[in-house]
């Protein structure tokens, strides 16, 4: 539909991500290291779940269309289940790999602490996972037509680039709260990320009502992104303080460097 | 995990494609496109061009005149891609639609309902700049001053389009484009429709441009500097078919010792608007059938009683592109590089458009100014008055002194004055109403058949147009006898079946198992398209069938003749046909030896390497990368420049926030 859509729909999708890469990873090397070893991560796990549905798929019958529905619900399953366990997979080598470096570096404090871990992870993962779901509509979106000639919705694009923006950052914070909760052994929390990650996906079934499965994924997206802030150490208070801009006068109360 | 991409695997691995299926959701491709291309020649650029990347408009049926107002001036969402009905396929109309901005490209209908009585794209003169008319022969007769051949001509295939036009010859793919218009474009109580609109792409871009001699000299720089050569146009070429009563040595060039021969002829090829299609049945089918009846009649006769001299038949290839057949014919006599010269030709008939007689007389056209000379016009009029004996059929010379119709004998004219005549239905004006135009076909023939005949039942049908063309082979046949000397005693042997010609015939009407009736556009010949073309090779194929004895020969020594002693690669030449099929779908091959040939029909301008030269054809067609049409719907334009102005929202507030983070996550 031209490139004005084209360049829309790029900059809804990755626009947010890209910003938080700009400012908070870019700078570091070494988070930007564990930001594409965590994409590298999720790719291995998208590889995987696509070789088990290809050869189902190949060994099923292609006419009967129930049992390929079910096939995609089953293949989108299990790919929501192997992500995760690629996430606590990349979490376990994060936890080893951070004692070496502990033992390499000539500081006493760790370069780099679990949460930021969590956080950059959670983002590669969003990255990796985004470019997979847009860089195909979005090539498409550059030629001069657009969808609906047999009667699809109009707002293909768009709606597709909302929920990827949508599952971008809840990659990330899911990252945040996945490790959290492994760190603090607090199980339900990762049960709540898997069942969490379930219901975003499997609510892209209801799909071509884009009402009925980005109201809901944005929902999920508020309440993820609330435990996550918590998680990671804010507050209330914390936020009115940044908020109101009274911050400055009160890290000068508290001798803390800006 | 992204459910899009799982529904990609799953519909690619249902239609077996493997492009992208947003894609399928977005576009339609229409699989039968009818182009017009572009053709050059010394000094102009004709036919059609799209931009690079297609030409993009929206949809609008030009049913009506008001239609043709919203397209040109008052409709709000231009470029409009145009479908044309049949009745709106006309100059005024085309010429508009050139001089409009608001045109992205013409899709026109082509069907029988809305037709005109008389549609021809063909300019009024045909040929009129390589004929033998000119400033110094006949110059009051030059350019149609006595006669204007084709009156009813328009001359759209001689202008120059900025934007692709395509035919829509498939109902229905004519339907879905109509269906499409209908659901989207309509207007609704006059007021514009809303967005999304439905919109059409047409590509057919064209390489070459301006006309021949910048296209062959930009092609030459390619061929000689260039790792990887980009040809941008080819010469129109193929081959004229050949063939006489008595064989000729094909490897002894020049002038033919004792040899007198009467020249038959006719032309092979049509065209029209539209790239490869030309049913041309009047102006060429017409003529090929009875030169074919001819030779069927005549044959038998010329081996049992053998005129003192030869009849040389000839079908012309190229002839509605500045002659291109015939000037190399005679070109390469000239150069003494063909099978006779011009000192063995004694005289000359042409069958032209023989098709519409519909019982009145045949017209015999000569050339008034050669025939000022004495010898010349005692020749020419002995001719005519063997043609008038012993026929049923009423025969005519012309009353006024008129020049010659467009036919292959201007050429030979041009290099000697040999007496000669031209046949044809018309008196003045062609009697043809769809002169080189899609709609010569069978129908314009009037060939028809009784309902409820089989297939195999027509092909024997003897038709009132097939009885027509018999009766004009018979005549044409018996005069060329006599021409050739032979004795009158044998003169009722020689008649022309209707069943042969009704079968002929065949080859201009749409037949069950082909998808339509061929088309006889010269093409580019074996360079591009392999060897030559199927109307070459079926002409090729029905004389040799006509002329040509069986053999017993197998097929290494079909293939090798010249290993025998009994046969004769000169005087012949030899084919390995697959015979009929017989009862249980088996064939037996065998092979066939006649004395017909092929011999190159290309412009002598491209030997010469003249590009520009005024005395030869010098039609070049343009190549190109593809051509292909799809169909879409476009949002508008408030829409697509919306959603970058909602992602500035998200951006603003990142670099404040990521400046507090110190504070925003103390406990």
């Amino acid at each position: 539909m031209t490139v004005a859509v084209f360049f829309g729909c790029t900059f809804i999708a990755f626009g947010p991500a890209v910003a938080l890469f700009v400012f908070t990873i870019a700078r570091d090397p070494l988070r930007v290291i564990f930001l594409i070893a965590g994409a590298f991560f999720w790719l291995v796990s998208l590889l995987l779940s696509s070789l088990v549905w290809f050869i189902t798929v190949q060994i099923s019958n292609k006419n009967s269309a129930t049992q390929q529905t079910g096939l995609l619900i089953f293949g989108v399953v299990l790919s929501v289940l192997l992500q995760e366990a690629f996430r606590y997979g990349y979490y376990r080598l994060l936890k080893k790999a951070n004692e070496g470096l502990l033992a390499l570096s000539q500081e006493d404090t760790m370069p780099i602490s679990i949460r930021q871990l969590a956080y950059v992870s959670g983002l590669g993962f969003g990255f990796m996972s985004g470019a997979f779901s847009v860089v195909n509509i979005l090539s498409d979106s550059l030629g001069p037509g657009t969808v609906g000639i047999h009667g699809d919705s109009q707002h293909y694009f768009i709606s597709s680039a909302f929920m990827t923006l949508a599952i971008i950052l809840l990659h990330m914070f899911w990252g945040v709260v996945f490790f959290e909760s492994c760190e603090r052994q607090r199980w339900w929390g990762l049960g709540a990320v898997v069942i969490s990650h379930l219901v975003v996906s499997c609510v892209s079934f209801v799909n071509p009502h884009y009402q009925g499965s980005l109201i809901p994924t944005y929902i999920i997206l508020s309440v993820m992104a609330a435990w996550a802030y918590l998680c990671a150490g804010g507050s209330l208070r914390n936020l009115k303080l940044c908020l109101t801009c009274k911050d400055k006068d009160f890290l000068l109360a508290n001798h803390r460097p800006r | 995990m992204s459910v899009q991409l799982n529904r990609v695997l799953i519909y690619a691995d249902f239609t077996g494609v493997l492009c992208s299926s947003v894609e399928q959701k977005i576009y339609v491709v229409l699989n039968e496109t009818v182009p017009c291309v572009r053709l050059l020649n010394a000094t102009h650029q004709i036919g059609c061009q799209s931009s690079i990347s297609g030409d993009t408009g929206v949809l609008h049926v030009l049913e009506t005149e008001s239609d043709l107002d919203w397209i040109l001036s008052s409709g709000p969402h231009p470029p409009y891609m145009v479908i044309m009905e049949t009745a709106f396929f006309n100059r005024s109309v085309m010429m508009r639609m050139k001089n409009s901005s608001r045109v992205a490209g013409v899709a026109v209908i082509i069907s029988k309902t809305g037709l005109a009585d008389n549609f021809s794209p063909h300019t009024t003169c045909p040929n009129q700049n390589t004929g033998v008319y000119s400033e110094s022969y006949g110059s009051d007769l030059a350019n149609c001053n006595g006669t204007v051949w084709n009156p009813l001509g328009n001359g759209l295939s001689y202008e120059d389009f900025s934007f692709p036009v395509f035919a829509l010859k498939d109902e229905n793919q004519t339907q879905v484009l109509r269906k499409c218009y209908e659901d989207h474009n309509q207007r609704v109580n006059g007021s514009a429709p809303q967005y999304p609109l439905c919109a059409m792409q047409l590509f057919s871009h064209m390489h070459a441009v301006t006309d021949t001699v910048t296209c062959m000299r930009r092609t030459d720089l390619q061929n000689r500097f260039s790792i990887n050569p980009e040809v941008l146009c080819d010469p129109l070429s193929d081959f004229n078919v050949w063939t006489s009563t008595r064989p000729l040595n094909n490897s002894a060039k020049g002038h033919a010792a004792d040899e007198s021969v009467v020249i038959a002829a006719t032309r092979l090829d049509g065209r029209s608007f539209f790239w490869e299609q030309a049913p041309a049945a009047e102006g060429t089918v017409s003529g090929i059938v009875t030169l074919l009846a001819t030779i069927q009649a005549l044959y038998p006769v010329t081996q049992e009683a053998p005129p003192p001299r030869n009849i040389f038949f000839s079908f012309f290839q190229g002839e509605a592109f500045d002659y291109i057949g015939s000037s190399k014919m005679v070109y390469d006599m000239e150069k003494n590089d063909f099978v006779i010269d011009m000192n063995n030709v004694h005289s000359m008939l042409e069958i032209g458009q023989v098709g519409l007689r519909s019982g009145r007389s045949l017209w015999m056209h000569s050339d008034p100014v050669s025939r000022q000379n004495k010898s010349v016009d005692t020749e020419v009029s002995e001719e005519e008055g063997k043609l008038s004996l012993f026929s049923h059929l009423t025969v005519d010379h012309p009353s006024v002194s008129q020049p010659l119709p467009p036919s292959s004998f201007q050429r030979f004219l041009r290099a000697r004055r040999i007496p000669g005549l031209v046949l044809a239905d018309h008196n003045t004006s062609f009697t043809n109403r769809y002169y080189e135009s899609m709609y010569d076909d069978a129908e314009n023939l009037n060939v028809t058949y009784p309902p409820g005949l089989t297939p195999d039942e027509q092909l024997v049908y003897e038709t009132d147009a097939a009885k027509s063309l018999a009766e004009v082979a018979t005549l044409v046949a018996r005069s060329l006898y006599l021409q050739a000397g032979g004795e009158e005693k044998n003169l009722n042997n020689i008649t022309a079946d209707p069943k042969i010609v009704t079968q002929e015939h065949h080859i201009s009407s749409p037949h069950d198992s082909r998808p339509g009736p061929p088309q006889f556009y010269i093409g580019l010949g074996p360079r591009v398209h392999g060897p030559a073309h199927s109307v070459t090779r079926f002409v090729q194929y029905i004389l040799a069938n006509l002329t040509g004895t069986v053999t017993n020969l197998t097929e290494s020594q079909c293939q090798n003749p010249s290993e025998l002693s009994t046969e004769n690669k000169d005087l012949f030449s030899y084919f390995w046909v697959s015979g009929p099929a017989s009862v249980n779908g088996t064939r037996e091959p065998f092979c066939v030896r006649a004395s017909v040939r092929l011999s190159k029909a290309v412009s002598p301008a491209f030997e010469l390497l003249e590009y520009g030269s005024r005395n030869y054809s010098t039609w070049t067609e343009s190549r190109w990368k593809s051509i292909r049409a799809r169909i879409f719907l476009v949002a508008s334009r408030e829409l697509e420049v919306m959603q970058p102005a909602l992602v500035e929202l998200t951006e603003t507030k990142q670099k404040n926030i990521s400046a507090k983070t110190e504070i925003m996550f103390i406990k």
